[in-house]
Parts: structure tokens; sequence; C-alpha cells
């Protein structure tokens, strides 16, 4: 196996009951590198990102995934997020009731126990909120708010990158991050993104349009279509698709 | 023998002894009550508005009642401090029946508020006792008088509220006068103590005149949790014009108590009452509110929470009359069920046809979390004016799947996620305890409550 890789997914299948969505997907992501997926609705891209990330609504039938060698499949939802996998979700949740700045300080510190390191006090947590807010340009009100409850659908995704950065993670799913924001927003979620970026990280951005990659360059850039991989290229194929849609990976596959 | 029965022959056998021991205040209810309870029979699970719950098991074991007053088990206020923090509360214990000032209490109380024994009032007071006394539990009658009306269950006084007047001999007297406002909340400790299963029948009278304001905690406790007891208690409460009365009321007692508590209140123009009853543990426990608004932009908040576990039964019902024009009432009920726990909410709101412009809201949410606990829901309205705002909602429901994932993706264990959104659910209940301190305090015990601790007096002491 390939030492340097931090993603290593192989042959990796996957649905809901007895549906398959996901069926043998191989990806493999290394420190520092950007990777695009791209590919029409319904091809199983959230579905790959969530399978990942643990959400019990899927199952596995088969195959492998690792981050920085450690096996993701065997671990909960809880224990991947500390092994360092960050997931936007393309449909942020909202929790009335709980407030933003609880729900941080939660998380935060189940990662810190699991690294066995002291809980943050309270004003080392608010001094780090504040740095981090300031990466996303977040409004101090909405951290002051019940997660994602009222949000704007671009608060929402600002929202998540926001929590990206405290969480700072080793691999980052985006998953449409880009939808629902404005222009100006994009630009700043972006270079949130780009900022929170260094060599030992990487991040996968699923989207669907150009525009963002603009923002974030990937390295690669694969197609997912009907849950395989078929296509896997430079920056240069994201353009392409731009121009030629889909139809061309329809006809081949 | 039916479990009715043998409190009226224990009546018949005693009145003596009882009357002996019972201010005439007290007495003087107690032929009619009689005489009422002989064609009467305790509710039933199944019965209209009872859908959990049978009052008639509640009260069919063989309680002691104690009749004579032996002052037993008082020393039992001694670990129960119920203290919270930053709150200046005038506190006195209410040991089974007895009324037990602290020695603090009448030194601290303000002028024009008085709180004392109910026995004790009737002597000082018959006139003001009298008055009261039984006044809304005793003679609730039914307007409008449909003869379908299903409400009728919930609004005729419950043979319990009669069988309380039957037997009452204390409880607690409060009154402030016209245009005090009391800053600090009263504070009465309920618990019941003894070594054998004990009835406490006990009351609590509460007069708030024109302009005058209070807030009054009660907390309910075991001493023991190995021994049967069974609490009957009925308030009434008054609510004077521009009277304001919040009572924050907290059940924390063991899975051997039974609570059997009536509500009834009557708001004159423009008062504002607030009550939020909270069940963390008991037993069985029956709760029921009956709230009449009659005058003029008279308001009422009613809110309750139980978290149950285990074989706990928790029975909430409220009927709210709006009988007076441009009232306003709102119902927050929510439960959180687990284990083999059930709960039920039968949430009544009734518009008489002089009620214009009312309007009368009611929510009752529920989280069932285990496969075998269950929830029953049942809103009743009756609504016989036409410039009304009224709306109701129930849902009973699981845990939010994809908020749990949302928050053990970021790394929250799935516990700990499950315990925030279990108190977040509770959040607006809590919120309507305007006592910020108090407030921090409930919300602390729900959340120990959620933690799995049984305790919680433990917490309070610390
Ligand atoms: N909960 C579910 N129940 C049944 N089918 C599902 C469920 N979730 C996803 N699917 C199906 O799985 C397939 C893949 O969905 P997925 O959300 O992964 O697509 P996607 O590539 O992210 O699409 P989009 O670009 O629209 O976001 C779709 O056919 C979808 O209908
Ligand atoms: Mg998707």
């Amino acid at each position: 196996m390939d030492q340097n890789l931090l993603l290593n997914v192989c042959g990796l299948r996957a649905g809901i009951g007895d549906k398959e969505i996901l069926r043998g997907i191989d990806l493999q992501v290394r420190p520092g590198e950007v990777h695009a997926i791209m590919g029409p609705n319904g091809s199983g891209k959230s579905t790959l990102a969530g399978v990942l990330a643990g959400d019990p609504r899927f199952t596995v039938y088969g195959g492998s995934a690792t981050l920085g060698g450690v096996d993701l499949l065997a671990l909960s939802p809880e224990d991947r997020s500390h092994e360092g996998l960050f997931l936007s979700f393309q449909y942020p949740v909202e929790i009335p009731g709980v407030s933003m700045v609880n729900f941080m300080r939660a998380a935060v510190n189940a990662k810190r126990r699991y690294l066995n390191l002291e809980p943050l006090s309270a004003s080392e947590f608010l001094k780090m909120m504040r740095q981090k807010r300031a990466i996303v340009e977040l409004d101090n009100k909405l951290a002051s708010r019940s997660v994602n409850e009222g949000f704007s659908g671009g608060e929402k995704k600002r929202n998540e990158i926001f929590q990206m950065a405290v969480l700072e993670p080793r691999l980052a799913i985006l998953d449409e991050t880009d939808s629902g924001l404005d222009i100006d927003a994009l630009r700043i979620v972006a270079s949130g993104v780009n900022k929170l970026k260094t060599n030992q990280n990487a991040t996968i951005v699923i989207t669907h349009y150009q525009r963002l990659l603009d923002y974030i360059k990937p390295d690669v850039v694969h197609i997912l279509y009907k849950g395989r991989i078929v296509h896997t290229a430079g920056p240069e194929l994201a353009l392409e698709l731009e121009e030629k849609g889909y139809d061309w990976i329809k006809e081949q596959n | 023998m039916d479990a009715l029965a043998q409190y009226l022959n224990l009546y018949r056998e005693h009145s003596d002894v009882l009357m002996a021991n019972a201010p005439e205040a007290l007495n003087r209810p107690r032929p009619r009550a009689y005489e009422r309870l002989m064609s009467a029979r305790l509710p039933r699970k199944g019965d209209e508005g009872y859908p959990a719950l049978s009052v008639e098991e509640m009260f069919a074991p063989d309680y002691g009642v104690n009749l004579r007053r032996v002052p037993f088990g008082v020393e039992a206020s001694e670990p129960f401090r119920c203290g919270v923090p930053n709150v200046s509360t005038l506190m006195a214990f209410v040991v089974n029946d007895s009324f037990r000032p602290t020695a603090t209490l009448e030194r601290n109380l303000p002028d024009g508020v008085e709180v004392m024994s109910l026995a004790r009032a009737a002597e000082i007071y018959p006139d003001v006792v009298a008055k009261h006394y039984d006044a809304l539990a005793g003679a609730v009658k039914l307007i409008p008088t449909d003869p379908h009306s299903t409400a009728d269950a919930v609004m005729q006084p419950s043979a319990v509220s009669v069988l309380n007047t039957l037997l009452c001999q204390d409880g607690v007297f409060v009154r402030v006068k016209a245009g005090v406002r009391c800053d600090k909340p009263l504070q009465i400790v309920n618990i019941s103590n003894a070594s054998a299963p004990l009835l406490a029948v006990r009351r609590m009278l509460v007069i708030v005149e024109d302009g005058a304001s209070c807030s009054i905690l009660t907390c309910d406790h075991a001493a023991s949790h190995d021994v049967d007891y069974l609490n009957c208690q009925v308030t009434e409460a008054f609510l004077g014009r521009g009277a304001s009365l919040d009572i924050y009321d907290l059940e924390e007692s063991s899975a051997r108590t039974a609570r059997h508590a009536q509500l009834y209140a009557r708001q004159d123009e423009g008062s504002e009452f607030t009550v939020n009853g909270t069940t963390l543990v008991g037993g069985r426990t029956r709760n029921s509110y009956y709230v009449e608004l009659c005058g003029e932009h008279a308001r009422a908040k009613l809110a309750g929470m139980a978290i149950g576990g285990d074989e706990q039964a928790v029975e909430n019902a409220t009927c709210v009359i709006h009988r007076a024009p441009k009232t306003e009432s709102d119902q927050l009920f929510k439960n959180i069920l687990d284990d083999k726990a059930e709960g039920a909410f039968y949430g009544s709101i009734i518009v008489d046809e002089k009620a214009d412009f009312t309007k009368a809201y009611q929510i009752n949410r529920n989280i069932v979390a285990s496969p075998s606990a269950r929830m029953h829901t049942r809103p009743q309205l009756e609504i016989y004016c036409d410039e009304v705002k009224c709306s109701h909602g129930a849902t009973v429901g699981q845990i939010d799947e994809n908020a749990m994932f949302y928050m053990r993706q970021r790394g929250i264990p799935e516990r700990q996620a499950r315990m925030m959104l279990m108190q977040a659910f509770m959040a607006d209940v809590i919120d309507t305890v305007s006592i910020p301190a108090l407030k921090s305090r409930l919300a602390q015990l729900v959340e120990l409550r959620l933690s799995g601790t049984r305790e919680l007096c433990a917490a309070c002491e610390r």
C-alpha cells in the first residue's frame, strides 16, 4: 500500500437496504491534494460522502476505506470525525434549542478527549471561536443562535466551513458547499477553504460547477456516474464538462 | 372493598377524630362531600380524560391516614434544602400533610404577604378561608352545558377533589394583599415521610389580590424510596384584577410514590397566571389543571414536562375555560418517555359563547425513546363563539436521526448528542420559568435526569 495515501477507498459498495447506490468505488487521495467529484444528479456523490462519514442510513456491502491507514468503516461516525474526517453537508441540519456555542464546545472537547487532551477553558474556547469566525467572516449573531436554525441557505454553508475551520480536519469533504452562495459569499467561503489548506490535509469538493473550481483549484477531477467513478483526469476535465455536459459520459456507460 | 368505599368507611368511623383535629372552615364542607361521594366512583383508565392512569387503582391500596395529626416524620425536612442558588426564597416544608415553616420564614415575609398553615389561617381568618376554601374545587359547574360535551369528565370536579375535601386537615395558605408585589419567590417543599404506606391529603389555598403578584415554587420529595406514598393534593388559586401568579412545581419523588394533583385557578380581569409542572422522578403521576379566565384580558400559560423512565406513568390533563372576551391561553406540554414509561396528555380548551376575541393555543410534543414506551395524546376543543383564534398540535416522535448524525459527524458522542437533543427539546418548557436562577437550576436538573440520575436531590444539596 502506498504509505502516502491519506484516503484509500477500494471497491466500495454501499446502498440503502437492498438498493445498491455505490457500485465499486476506487478513490485515492494524498495529503496536500484537492480532488473534485462531479457527476449528474443522483449518481451517488452525497452517498459516497455519507458512507465515508458513517451515516447510519447506509449499509456497506463490500470494499474498504481507510483514512491515514485507519479502517474508517470500523469506526463510529464520531470517531471518524476524531480521526480527522469532516463532511460539509449538502443540506446542513437545523437543531433548534442547541446553541452553536454549546454544539461547538461539545465537538471540540470530544475530539480533545479522544486525543487525550484537557478540555479547553472557556476563554480559550471563545478566543478560538472568534479567530475561526473571522476566516469565513461569519456574523457573530449567527454564532449565538441555535445550530443552523433560521439560517439562510448561504449562511448555513458558511457555517459549515466555520466548523471545518474549528475542527481542522485531515480530510474535508465539501458536498455542494457552493450551492446557494452568492458571488461574494462564494469567494469568501472558497478563500476560507484555501486558508485552511496545508500540505498535510486534503479536500474533496463535490460540485456541479466550474465556478467553485475557479477558486478552489483541484489537482484531480473525477466523474461519478451510476455509483462508479467512470472518468478521472486533471482540472481540464471540469472545463470540458462545463462545455459538453454529461451526455458523452452517459453514452459511454 | 372498592377503592373509594374504604375512605368513606374511614370517614364514617372516624369523623369525630378527623373533625376534632381540623378547623371549622375545613370541617364544614365535609358532609356535602360525603353525600356526593356516596354516588360516585373514582376514575378508571379509559374513562374520558383518563387515557393512561387508573385513579381507582392508585387509591386502592390500604394506605394509612394520619387523622390524629401525630407529628411524625417532621425531622425529615432537614436534609431537603432544595436551595436555588442566587434566589433568596421564603421557604416552608409540608411534611406529609403538616405545614412546617422554616425558622426564618415569618421574619422574612414582606409586608402584605402571608404564608402559613391552612389550619392556622382558618383559625385567624375564618371568613377568608370559608369564602375561598373549596369554592373552586367543590363548585365547578360546566358552562356551557352541552349534554354531549366530552370535556365533562375533566371539567367536573373529579371525585378525587371531593375526597380531598372530605379528608383534608391542613395544607398551605398564601395570601398576597392588594397591590403588593412579592419579589422573593415562596418555596414550599413537600416531603413524604413515613415508615408504612401513607396517604397525605393536602391543600393549598392561594389568594393573590388585585394588582398583587408572587411566584411559588413547590417541589415534591420522598424521604424513603422504599415506602409507598400517595399524595392527594388540591390547589385553589384566586387571581384578582391585574394580579400575577407563577407556580413552578417540580416532582422528584420516587418510583413508589403516586401523586394525584389538581390545580384550580380562577382569574379576574387582566390577571396573568403561569404554571409550570415538571415531573422528573415519580411512580404514577396525575396532574390536572383547571383554569377559568373570568375577566377580560386575563392570560394563562400552562406548561409542563415529564421525563419518564422505567415503569413510570405520567398523565397531564388540562381544562382551560375562556369565560370572558379577549382572554388568552397558551398550553405547552412535552414528554420524553423511555423504557416502559407511559405518558398521557389530555388537553381541553373551552371557549364560552361570551368570550369573543379569545386566543387559545395548545401544543403537546412527545419523544418516545424506546419501543416499549407509550404516549397518548388528545386535544379537546369546544368553541361556542365565532371570533376566536385557536390552534392545537400534537406530535409523538423519535429523536431526529438527521440531527443525531450531524452531531456525531462533528465528533459529539452518540450518548451526549442524544442528551443534547433531549435537553433542547425541553428548552421552551424550561423557558416558561421567568426567574433566571430557577430556570438554570431546572435546566440543570433536567440534564441530570436525562443523564440517568434518579437521585436529583443530591445535586441540590451541593
Ligand atoms: N434515503 C434514500 N432512500 C432511497 N434512495 C435514496 C436515498 N438517498 C439517496 N437515494 C438514492 O440514491 C441515489 C444517489 O443519491 P445521491 O444523493 O448520492 O446523489 P448525488 O449524486 O449526491 O445527487 P445530487 O447531485 O442531486 O446531489 C439517488 O438515486 C437517490 O434517489
Ligand atoms: Mg448530493
